[in-house]
């Protein structure tokens, strides 16, 4: 029975102070960079679900946070449909996304970096269109007019946004959580573990691993409607630039793929340090990437289970409340 | 309860298994030997439907289920173990068998106990805690054992669990294979340690160069001619035969 263990709690509970505080206490310099880093999380908690979990490394998870944040933003600028049903159409369209990518991919059998490259395949052509039509504002991007209130989905005030995106995240990680401790994802671990004593053991890996893509493709998308609404502006490299698809695979590896609080751990930290980095030596554009490079490769030297992996190692195990059944 | 009609399987343009039929009776211990690259694993993954034949059919329980995925044949009572074991090697034995138990139980909890009882009935109690990857070689064929015995099939391929075991661990697992037979599975075991294939199974196919050259009990078997000189090469069977009445 696994137990958490003292590091663990350190490292959990630092996190939630450092939130918690600054939901009580909204400091303007920590909000617009706590803000983007949950963002990035709620996508990096989504590609969790298939690649910590399933084992099926995507490089392309910015085709369902880009699909998520082109769809909201053109229903609403296009078409004139309440920001909030736009972004539940929006999570639709992303899951439909995720789930075509998925259905092809698994049909023809692709594994490891054949489903990478398609994923990134499929990212770049919704890129390309997205840039290519007008309808998508071309390769100006989408401007939303700032109207605040909540009817609109748009908070004058950021510490409302920031509770708004902390929410979402802790959402995404109770979908986790409940993917942990089920059956689907038991399935799924066996799918990462040995595809092929899943199958003997009775399990349908196509199935399972499409619905995990999809799952993961409606929380994806969830963190593209909330760019959108935090930024009100999307275009094309934002959106579905590779940018995105690293950044959504660098949090859980970093923090701990498979696990339910790797993604969040691992992406404060990483964004922590790009921030550090860029107020270090201010002037050197895509410095941050080089670090995140840095970070990466001394994590999957030294600590392949990641940061949160680390943790488990530190200090006597305390009982949890219910011994359940962990991930690794 | 199983019937396989004249199976072929061609790899580019080897033959891996010729024409080949066998019919399994339930409630026995039925064996499948044959020389090394005979089609004997490649027949288990036609039967497990991890690969289509060529053609020919399968059945079970009445029921043709050649072409079926395969974890479609796992859920109407069929699972199959692999010779090169498949460990879900970053997760205990515990959850090794859970995942073979969640086929018939949706609760993780319910699954994980259930691990439990079968963990100990193939002799894997102390072990239950324990990483799938730290296991000994004789470890892992009995996990693959539990992991399929979990899935509460009505029939188990066994695809040489006893290669590589010494002597008191065969004894051990004979004994456990025994044991599930009792409690009313089905089993088919491919299996090079002729001992315990005497001492198993009432009833034996041999394969060779994926053609099935003889049916019978072990006992004939090892007593048949074609049978020896399969193993032993031509004219074997006539040498043998001097040899004795030499001296
Ligand atoms: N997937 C495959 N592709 C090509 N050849 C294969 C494949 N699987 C098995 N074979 C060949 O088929 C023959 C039978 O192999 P196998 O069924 O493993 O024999 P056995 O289990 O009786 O030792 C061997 O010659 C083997 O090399
Ligand atoms: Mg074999």
């Amino acid at each position: 029975m696994k137990t958490t263990s003292f590091g663990e709690w350190v490292l959990y509970g630092g996190i939630c102070a450092y939130l918690l505080t600054l939901l009580v206490m909204p400091s303007q310099l920590w909000l617009g960079f706590t803000i983007n880093a949950l963002i990035v999380a709620i996508l990096s908690v989504a590609w969790n679900l298939l690649g910590g979990f399933g084992g099926q490394m995507s490089f392309g998870h910015a085709a369902l946070f880009g699909t998520g944040a082109y769809v909201t933003a053109m229903l609403q600028v296009r078409w004139g449909i309440n920001p909030w049903l736009a972004a539940v159409a929006a999570i639709v369209a992303a899951t439909a996304v995720a789930g075509f990518i998925a259905a092809l991919s698994f049909r023809y059998g692709l594994r490891g970096s054949y489903f990478a490259l398609v994923t990134l395949a499929f990212a770049e052509v919704l890129r390309i269109l997205a840039s290519s039509f007008e309808i998508s504002g071309g390769g100006q991007g989408i401007l939303v007019p700032y109207k605040a209130g909540l009817a609109n989905f748009q908070f004058a005030d950021r510490s409302t946004t920031y509770a708004l995106v902390l929410f979402l995240v802790v959402v995404a990680m109770l979908i986790t959580l409940a993917v942990q401790r089920s059956r689907f994802g038991a399935y799924l671990i066996a799918i990462r573990e040995n595809e092929e004593a899943a199958k003997a053991l009775g399990i349908d890996t196509f199935r399972t691993k499409v619905l995990a893509m999809m799952l993961s493709g409606a929380i994806g998308g969830a963190a593209g409607v909330a760019y959108l609404q935090t930024y009100l502006f999307i275009d094309a490299p934002i959106a579905f630039g590779s940018t995105m698809s690293i950044e959504a695979l660098l949090g859980p590896i970093i923090g701990g793929a498979g696990t339910v609080w790797g993604p969040l751990v691992g992406t404060l930290i990483i964004h922590g340090l790009g921030e550090t980095a860029k107020h270090l030596v201010s002037g050197a554009p895509g410095l941050n990437l080089v670090l995140y490079g840095v970070v990466l490769m001394v994590i999957l030297r030294y600590l392949p289970d990641g940061i949160v992996g680390l943790a488990r190692r530190i200090g006597p195990r305390r009982a949890a409340p219910t011994a359940m059944p962990e991930d690794r | 309860m199983l019937s396989v009609s004249n199976v072929t399987k061609r790899f580019g343009g080897l033959v891996a298994v010729s024409d080949a039929s066998l019919k399994v009776d339930q409630g026995r211990i039925v064996a499948l030997i044959g020389p090394n690259g005979a089609g004997k694993t490649t027949l288990f993954a036609i039967i497990g439907g991890f690969v289509t034949p060529d053609s020919g059919r399968i059945q079970f329980e009445g029921r043709d289920i050649t072409g079926m995925p395969p974890h479609a044949i796992c859920r109407l009572g069929l699972t199959r173990t692999f010779q090169i074991v498949q460990p879900f090697a970053g997760l205990t034995v515990r959850e090794n068998i859970a995942i073979g138990a969640h086929l018939r139980h949706r609760g993780r909890a319910e699954a994980l106990e259930r691990a439990a009882i079968v963990g100990e009935q193939v002799g894997m109690g102390p072990l239950l805690d324990q990483p799938a990857q730290s296991l000994t070689v004789a470890g892992r064929k009995r996990l693959e054992l539990a992991r399929a015995l979990a899935t509460e099939a009505k029939l188990l391929l066994l695809d040489e669990v006893m290669a590589g075991l010494i002597p008191s661990e065969i004894t051990e697992i004979v004994a456990t294979i025994r044991k599930i037979r009792d409690s009313g599975v089905t089993i088919l075991l491919i299996e090079h340690v002729m001992q315990a294939v005497m001492s198993l199974s009432e009833e034996a196919y041999v394969l060779n160069q994926g053609r099935m050259i003889a049916h019978g009990t072990p006992a004939q078997l090892v007593a048949d001619p074609t049978v020896i000189e399969a193993y032993l090469g031509h004219g074997a069977a006539e040498r043998l035969k001097q040899e004795s009445d030499n001296a």
